[in-house]
């Protein structure tokens, strides 16, 4: 070995971040790169959440007062995709950038220029999605699902929209393969797989769902495209296509999609509950196999998004019964959760609280998800507002507080500061009061005969509405609490220690806060 | 003391039996509907609403009493178990067994549900960008129906008028469906553009209509009365207009109706060749008239995508205004509005409208909305081509 590259062979331990925006734009550091996701999911969550407002300031009284209908629909639309694709699954991907690296031992992701890539297309990505608002003929306003042939009408911006989605998928399949790589290479010697932390567990398969779904997604999206504008007829019954093979091919990608939305939020839960109760988690085997169960359940229902499409008795019968089977694997979860908590010794830091707010709000979506596998009953259910109170029961307060409770949780490791504590527990009970008052009311209308998707209703409506929109306004203003929490906590605070949390267990808490910039470059020792 | 407590006992039993289907829930809870199949579902839909409560009870109560219970600040000390098979297997098995009891008598009704066989009558359902198109099959009866024209003056943005002084707001319709009481009337939905959804809740009948398919599934009404719908799926701008009114009558009453509406001249509405229509179409119409009759038209057919001023919606609906078609060649023009334009929003207004219709818009669009071409189109010239 020469003089010359000894001397200019830096030593990782002192390797530290370069300055400026180069740092951002071409790094290849997990901690890095688990920041820009974070922090990009947290501009986005205000961008959906203000169309989310605009959708409900029109729906604040009956009559057409603030917007157009065909921008209505578009505001729900891309409501929806800004939330799924832009909030939720960059924030998991956030946190498994994080914290995989650091639970299972090892130095960084497996893959980190791909990383790199991974999170900088998102961006792009979401700003072609955006700049079609201000497109002629709007943004995409035929629902998040892209139905053919309504998603077909419109204006160019289709193209466009498709385009995003393209990016999105490409960015999420690399995160994903990044993700597996990292498990299955990256672990500390000794770290068996059944020794890893739930988070880790529930992100390998839902990293696989991912790198299975997002293709058949791609997929459809192409044929709208090609359809659009290259003649092809794949759902147009009039050229011998099918608009319901649309639907089909859109559900398989879409149902394990919603356990995508929820499998992570399930491996923090079963982080941050035994920390607060100070006891080991119940039944870490059972919690593995559940998951597995649920990943393979999920992509055998994607049809009971579609009962009213006109299937087959003994199709509709099989959707019936593989749904209700769900609620089996999900009821452990929620059973060995409890039991958990069970004899425990616990407190209730503002990591707790969202915790058991989500056990409490998540087990409500479940059971009214349980209420519209029954099909008959599904077929009354089916696009009214009971829909969208079920399934923002189990996004809002599942994964929306699974990722707030994460940040809660380990945001002293991330920055070596502590939160404001009596901030953060102002923020869980105003969200949870007001997110009550917004969604619970949804349940009423939906059964009481209110479709979704429609800018205007009938004078019956009027009074549920009002309050939903009050709770809407008051959930929407009290995140600002929750950026200005995560913004002090950046810029300084009370001084976090190693271990930060006293019923804390894991590798993670083994390492200085804030965590150094390389972490286990020697690998630990895993009893 | 023991008869007090049989009169709470019934008391509560008659609560949560009876009360969430009567009239004071009903703005939160399913209606119960009027036939056979809604009251069915609506039972499985309160069997499930209380298995779920009773679940979601348990467990509330035991996670609530194990957070005031086994808190830090009690001094409770932390147990250290982390498994037990039995209790594992347990809560596996028991929520198979009430998915079990649950699925069969949800597998029954969908069984019922799905008999379309031995019908009385037959109504084929279309749906439309945004109204929808009743047939029945049987008599030859069809008409279009589409949101009452007080309710869409009302409904637009800006429009002054306060809502909640019109009755039903946004469930009127100009036509609504007229149907028998106890006959088994079966009903096919399609679509002449996108899926749509065909909904009443009283009838528990949801169905998709989408192009090129055709669903079917059943209603029996038990009792007369009016029952009130919607469009379910999300079909455009005007989802949200397009409701169903199902008007359902004694049967003499019902027959009484269908003669009454295949009988003679009382239908300028639809192609169908009563004496009016066949009047209409071959007088000669002046310009005055044509537009008078075309500022109707358009309003019902024409302002949702192509706006009130003619402006369109630029990128996703063109302008008629100034339009290259409306102000071009009459004949490019007419075959616009007859045939639709393929792989666009534009529909075929072939079968919507009559002639005298299609004439009088087609005049109307030219000669109206900032355009001034100067011609008139004849609804002999409609007539011609059909």
């Amino acid at each position: 070995m020469s003089t010359a590259t000894t001397e200019h062979h830096d030593h990782h331990d002192d390797h530290g971040p370069a300055y400026g925006w180069k740092r951002w734009l071409f790094t290849t550091n997990h901690k890095d790169i688990g920041t820009l996701y974070l922090l990009f999911s947290l501009v986005m969550f205000f961008i959906g959440g203000g169309m989310a407002l605009i959708i409900r300031a029109e729906l604040w009284q009956p009559g057409l007062q603030i917007v157009d209908p065909l921008f209505f629909n578009s505001m729900t639309t891309m409501h929806a995709l800004v939330m799924i694709f832009g909030v939720v699954m960059p924030a998991f991907v956030g946190l498994a950038n994080w914290m995989i690296p650091m639970m299972i031992g090892g130095p960084d992701m497996a893959l980190p220029r791909l990383n790199n890539w991974s999170f900088w297309i998102m961006p792009f990505a979401f700003l072609l999605l955006l700049s079609t608002l201000f497109m002629e003929g709007g943004g995409p306003a035929g629902g998040w699902t892209l139905y053919a042939p309504l998603s077909l009408q419109g204006g160019d911006s289709f193209a466009f929209v498709i385009f995003s989605i393209h990016f999105m998928g490409i960015s999420s399949v690399m995160g994903s393969i990044n993700i597996v790589a990292t498990i299955f290479n990256m672990r500390a010697p000794g770290m068996t797989l059944m020794k890893m932390p739930l988070f880790v567990w529930t992100w390998l398969i839902t990293a696989y769902l991912l790198i299975a779904v997002i293709p058949v997604l791609a997929g459809a999206v192409t044929m709208l495209l090609t359809d659009r504008y290259f003649g092809t007829s794949f759902f147009s019954a009039a050229g011998g296509g099918d608009p319901v093979m649309y639907q089909h091919i859109f559900w398989f990608f879409g149902h394990p999609e919603v356990y995508i939305l929820i499998l992570p939020a399930f491996g923090i839960m079963s982080s941050i509950i035994p920390t607060f109760a100070r006891k080991p988690l119940f039944g870490y085997a059972s919690m593995v196999y559940a998951t597995a169960s649920i990943a393979f359940l999920s992509f055998i229902v994607w049809a009971h998004h579609m009962f009213t499409v006109g299937m087959p008795l003994a199709g509709e019968m099989f959707f019936m019964f593989a749904t209700m089977m769900i609620s089996v694997p999900t009821g452990v979860k929620v059973f060995n959760w409890m039991a958990t908590m069970w004899r425990g010794s616990m407190t209730f830091e503002t990591p707790m609280l969202f915790a058991i707010g989500f056990l409490v709000m998540f087990t409500i979506g479940g059971l009214s998800g349980l209420m519209l596998a029954i099909t008959p009953a599904d077929i009354q259910y089916h696009d009214t507002y009971f829909v969208v109170a079920h399934f923002h029961y189990v996004l809002v307060p599942g994964a929306i507080y699974s990722i707030m409770a994460a940040t809660y949780y380990w945001i002293p490791k991330w920055t070596g500061n502590m939160y404001d504590e009596k901030l953060g527990k102002i923020h869980f009970w105003i969200s949870t009061i007001f997110l009550n008052v917004l969604f619970f009311p949804m349940h009423f209308v939906g059964l009481a005969g209110m479709p979704r998707r429609i800018p205007d209703y009938s004078l019956q409506f009027a009074d549920w509405n009002m309050v939903a929109s009050i709770g809407a306004f008051g959930f929407g203003f009290s995140q600002l609490i929750f950026a200005y929490v995560v913004i002090k906590c950046m810029k300084g605070g009370e001084k976090a220690t190693d271990e930060v949390w006293e019923g804390a267990d894991g590798l993670e808490w083994t390492v200085a806060s804030p965590a150094p910039y390389h972490t286990f470059e020697t690998p630990p020792t895993i009893k | 003391m023991r008869s007090t407590f049989c009169a709470v006992v019934s008391r509560l039993c008659w609560l949560t039996v009876l009360l969430p289907g009567s009239k004071a829930f009903a703005d939160i809870n399913m209606p119960v509907g009027v036939t056979p199949i809604s009251k069915e579902v609506y039972g499985l839909h309160m069997l499930i609403f209380w298995i779920c409560c009773v679940i979601g009870a348990a467990v509330f109560a035991v996670m609530f009493y194990s957070i005031f219970k086994h808190r830090k600040s009690k001094g409770h000390k932390p147990a250290d178990f982390h498994e037990s098979t039995t209790v594992e297997i347990l809560w596996t098995a028991v929520p198979l067994v009430i998915l079990v009891s649950m699925a069969i008598p949800a597998a029954k009704t969908l069984i019922a549900m799905e008999d379309t066989s031995n019908a009385d009558l037959t109504i084929k359902v279309t749906g439309y960008q945004w109204k929808w198109h009743y047939e029945y099959l049987d008599s030859g009866v069809n008409f279009f129906s589409s949101l009452a024209a007080e309710h869409n003056e009302a409904r637009q943005v800006d429009s002054g008028i306060d809502v909640s002084t019109i009755d039903n707001y946004l469930k009127e319709v100009d036509n609504p469906l007229v149907v028998p009481v106890g006959k088994k009337i079966r009903f096919l939905h399609t679509a002449a553009d996108v899926i749509h959804s065909w909904w009443v809740p009283d009838l528990a009948v949801k169905k998709d209509a989408i192009p090129g398919f055709i669903n079917e599934n059943w209603a029996l009404i038990e009792e007369p009365g009016i029952y009130r719908g919607k469009c379910t799926e999300l079909c455009g701008r005007d989802h949200g207009f397009m409701p169903v009114v199902v008007k359902a009558v004694p049967e003499d009453e019902y027959l009484a109706w269908v003669a009454e509406q295949s009988g003679a001249g009382e239908e300028a509405e639809t192609v169908a060749d009563g004496d009016a229509a066949e009047e209409d179409t071959d007088r000669e119409w002046a310009m005055d008239e044509l537009l008078a009759r075309g500022e109707k038209v358009y309003t019902a057919n024409c302002v949702a995508c192509h706006q009130a001023g003619g402006q369109g919606v630029p990128g996703a609906f063109p302008a008629i205004t100034g339009s290259p078609v409306a102000i071009g060649d009459v004949d490019k023009h007419i075959e616009v509005v007859y045939e639709g334009v393929a792989g666009s929003a534009m529909a075929s207004f072939a079968a919507q409208l009559s002639d005298a219709d299609m004439a009088a818009v087609l005049t109307y669009q030219r000669n109206a909305l900032g355009n001034s071409v100067g011609d008139t189109i004849q609804p002999s010239a409609i007539k011609a081509l059909r």
